[in-house]
């Protein structure tokens, strides 16, 4: 321990130590056990401020997630209801119909069930489990699993009278398949891919290949919107930059109303410019530009989507693009100017790469957005210019199949984020100006 | 000055006029001549018109009316790049996203200069302000002194025979400032460029500049070398401008030749020499600088006019003494004395006797 007079000779203030060598307060506690007392309360506060919102996204956010993360691998249905027929199968060769036994097996999981409660009954989400894999699946356990009190023995053959499909290897293959707690067949699906005879990953038949095509299209489309929103952002962005405050604020409005206009508003105004019999169209035709025959079609189509949803993103492109903008004093120009560069040299050397963040983050919010937008495609996209999101809602809202919505959503997270990775390398997100 | 005078200037504001909304002039009427080698600076308080005829010359604002030339050339229809002026902005505007030697090769580059050139240039440039050792460092990477230096580098590099610099040590400490002020004269000199500086810093012009234009509501006030415009202002704006400024307010009484009578307000009668007053009866401001009020009796030059004078501060600053006096009712009236060993130290409320010679009491304008 220091002399208690240390304190009286300048020089050993902030020099006491104690035996480990450990910086000392004036009165002789730990130098840093007292700084932390001193952190402590200024931490508990930012704790607290933190915590409501905290508590609020891991319930309402992140849980969710990981619940549908969960849910495109989860399997339970084949597991629980068929417990007995799924230890039969491991005997089988996988080729030829099962032996008796298998039959017995399946023959005593349906007696089971057929005992427990009806809330608790297992055949039901096991016939639209395995309906996803092969369509007639549905049928052939609900109608075997109504009569299955009346079979008897030998029940193989009692199984192949109730319905045909038990006289097909396939479906034995799905349920062993299948007959595990986790499985990647909605992943095989969302990819377009199909389990074949053999148990191979396959490509599915042309005519059931949607989602790698919606992906893509979905992809092309908000880059498309992106640089629609870049396009006309920039120099409106630009004009409001150059703008004392009061009046852009009062342009800033116009940019903003998209915001807030109902969507229905929207969406009937959009109809009204842009169907075949609508203003814009009618336009053309009185100007001579188009026949009255060959009327564009503008809603209900890509083009529609597009359109829409370029007027809804663009304040997410021109409000970090201002933002940026508004730091950039004139002289940089002027001082390029100065210094001999035209105009056009000055705005693409000097001014351009200064909006370089404020592009990055508007480029970033937009393509991101319009990458999971939902709302638009479904009410102006018609059939090609849906895009994913509407394909996982679809599978969420009516067909019910929630680990292939799953799935599908789980790839569109697993690809933004991706980007945003990608993005964070080339670019660095410290970069990023939002506003 | 006559009109064939005015042409021989490089650069030559004639009746240059400004105006922003039609309806208000900025720049009233300007004429200016500044010759080839010429450091002038600009001085003036805010909205005073100054920046209003920087920007006209670097081509960033048009005049509304008159002509500006350049070399004898008319520039008002030259765009700002193809003037080849340089130019040191406020705030420096260097690139922030070019590292100093991207800012230094920028104008180069636009003049499509050969890469070799470019760095012998760039090198030339920046150990001109002895920086040679941050070419590769980004703006941000330097202090405002730096800063300020690579500023200046890159208006120079590309060899302009006109520079121009808009308050360009604004941001700068005292110190620094002082030091900056050093560099740049004497880099213009060196170069023998021309330069045309705007400050709204007195000290900044009159040590700098070969000529000092005096700007307010859009005039010169005047026009001369930074001594003649300290020890003979034209008129009363200028005295009250450059420099600390005693003033008692009069009426002519007589005039007789380089010299006049004053009665003051307060009854007392002094001698001053007429700059702008021309008749007997006009109301007039006699200026007297602090400095050149004395009172010590034994200082006092022979022909020096006294007056009765009530001490109502003394202020010790060190190398000087600064006294505030009670003068025919002006309780501001200011006397700056030497810290010399012979040199009284008053108390407030003595009575003195203080004095001042004729000459350098000027009777001006009374606004």
């Amino acid at each position: 321990m220091a002399p208690s007079d240390a304190s009286d000779t300048p020089t050993a203030i902030g020099n006491e130590t104690d035996s480990k060598g450990r910086l000392l307060t004036s009165d002789g506690r730990p130098l840093r056990a007292a700084l932390q007392r001193a952190n402590r309360r200024r931490k508990l506060t930012a704790l607290g401020l933190v915590a409501p919102l905290l508590a609020f996204i891991l319930i309402f956010f992140a849980y969710p997630i990981v619940q549908m993360m969960w849910r495109s691998v989860d399997n339970p249905a084949v597991v629980e209801a068929l417990p007995r027929t799924l230890a039969a199968l491991e005997e089988w060769d996988g080729n030829d119909l099962p032996g008796e036994e298998v039959y017995r097996a399946l023959y005593e999981d349906m007696l089971a069930d057929e005992e427990l409660p009806r809330a608790e009954q297992k055949m039901g989400p096991l016939a639209v489990r395995l309906n996803y894999e092969i369509s007639a699946a549905r049928s052939a356990i609900v109608r075997t699993a109504r009569n299955v009190d009346e079979m008897e023995a030998p029940y193989k053959e009692a199984f192949l009278d109730a319905h045909r499909l038990w006289n097909d290897p396939t479906i034995w293959r799905i349920i062993e398949r299948e007959g595990r707690p986790l499985t990647a067949s909605y992943y095989v699906a969302a990819v377009d891919r199909e389990y074949n005879a053999e148990g191979e990953i396959v490509q599915a038949p042309e005519n059931r290949q949607i989602y790698v095509a919606l992906f893509g299209r979905t992809f092309m489309m908000s880059v498309v919107i992106t640089f629609m929103t870049f396009a006309l952002g920039f120099p409106i962005a630009y004009y409001l930059s150059t703008l004392p405050m009061s009046k852009a604020n009062l342009l800033m409005i116009a940019v903003l109303l998209p915001f807030w206009t109902s969507l229905l508003v929207r969406t009937s105004a959009w109809i009204v410019l842009l169907q075949g019999q609508g203003v814009i169209n009618d336009m053309l035709v009185a100007l001579g530009v188009i026949d009255d025959e060959n009327r564009l079609t503008m809603i209900y189509n890509q083009t529609g989507t597009i359109i829409a949803m370029t007027h809804i993103l663009l304040p997410f492109m021109v409000l970090p693009l201002y933002s940026v903008m508004k730091t950039i004093p004139p002289s940089y120009t002027r001082a390029a100017k100065s210094l001999g560069a035209t105009p056009w040299t000055a705005f693409r050397r000097v001014y351009f790469p200064q909006t370089l963040p404020g592009i990055a983050a508007g480029g970033v919010l937009v393509f991101i957005i319009s990458i999971g937008y939902y709302i638009t495609p479904a009410l102006v996209g018609g059939q090609d210019g849906r895009m994913i999101s509407n394909e996982i809602a679809r599978h969420i809202q009516s067909s019910l199949n929630w680990g292939l919505a799953a799935a599908l959503g789980t790839m569109l997270l697993v690809s933004v984020l991706i980007l945003y990775w990608l993005f964070n390398k080339l670019v660095g997100t410290d970069s990023l100006k939002f506003g | 000055m006559s009109a064939s005078d005015k042409r021989d200037g490089f650069v030559v504001f004639d009746k240059v006029q400004k105006s922003y909304d039609g309806e208000t002039l900025v720049v009233k009427d300007l004429n200016l001549s500044v010759a080839k080698g010429e450091f002038l600076t600009m001085l003036g308080p805010s909205g005073s018109g100054k920046t209003t005829c920087l920007m006209m010359l670097a081509g960033f604002e048009t005049a509304t009316n008159g002509e500006i030339l350049l070399d004898g050339k008319p520039i008002n229809s030259v765009p700002p790049h193809k003037r080849g002026i340089g130019m040191v902005f406020q705030n420096y505007a260097l690139f922030p996203h070019m590292s100093v030697g991207e800012n230094l090769s920028f104008p180069l580059e636009v003049r499509g200069m050969a890469k070799s050139d470019r760095e012998v240039k760039i090198k030339r440039a920046l150990d001109m302000v002895q920086m040679g050792n941050f070419i590769n460092r980004r703006p941000a990477q330097l202090s405002g002194g730096q800063q300020q230096r690579i500023a200046l580098a890159r208006a120079l590099v590309f060899e302009p025979e006109l520079v121009l610099m808009d308050e360009p040590l604004g941001a700068l400490d005292k110190q620094l400032r002082e030091h900056m002020q050093f560099e740049i004269t004497r880099l213009a000199h060196e170069l023998g460029i021309t330069t045309v500086y705007v400050t709204h810093d007195q000290t900044e012009a009159l040590t700098m500049s070969d000529n000092v234009a005096v700007f307010d509501d859009g005039r010169i006030q005047q026009l001369d070398p930074p001594d003649k415009l300290y020890e003979e202002p034209r008129n009363s704006f200028v005295a009250q401008f450059i420099g600390e400024n005693n003033t008692l307010d009069g009426v002519v009484k007589e005039i007789t030749g380089d010299e006049c009578v004053v009665q003051l307000d307060s009854g007392d009668l002094i001698d001053a020499q007429p700059v702008n007053v021309s008749k007997v009866g006009e109301r007039t401001r006699v200026s007297i600088r602090p400095e050149r009020v004395e009172a010590n009796k034994e200082r006092l030059k022979e022909g020096a006019h006294t007056i009765k004078a009530q001490v109502l501060e003394f202020i010790y600053m060190g190398d000087v003494f600064r006294t505030r006096l009670k003068v025919a009712g002006n309780e501001n009236f200011i006397m700056k004395t030497r810290n010399a060993p012979d040199q009284v130290r008053h108390k407030p409320g003595d009575m003195i006797e203080i004095g001042w010679l004729p000459k350098d009491c000027r009777a001006l304008d009374h606004d």
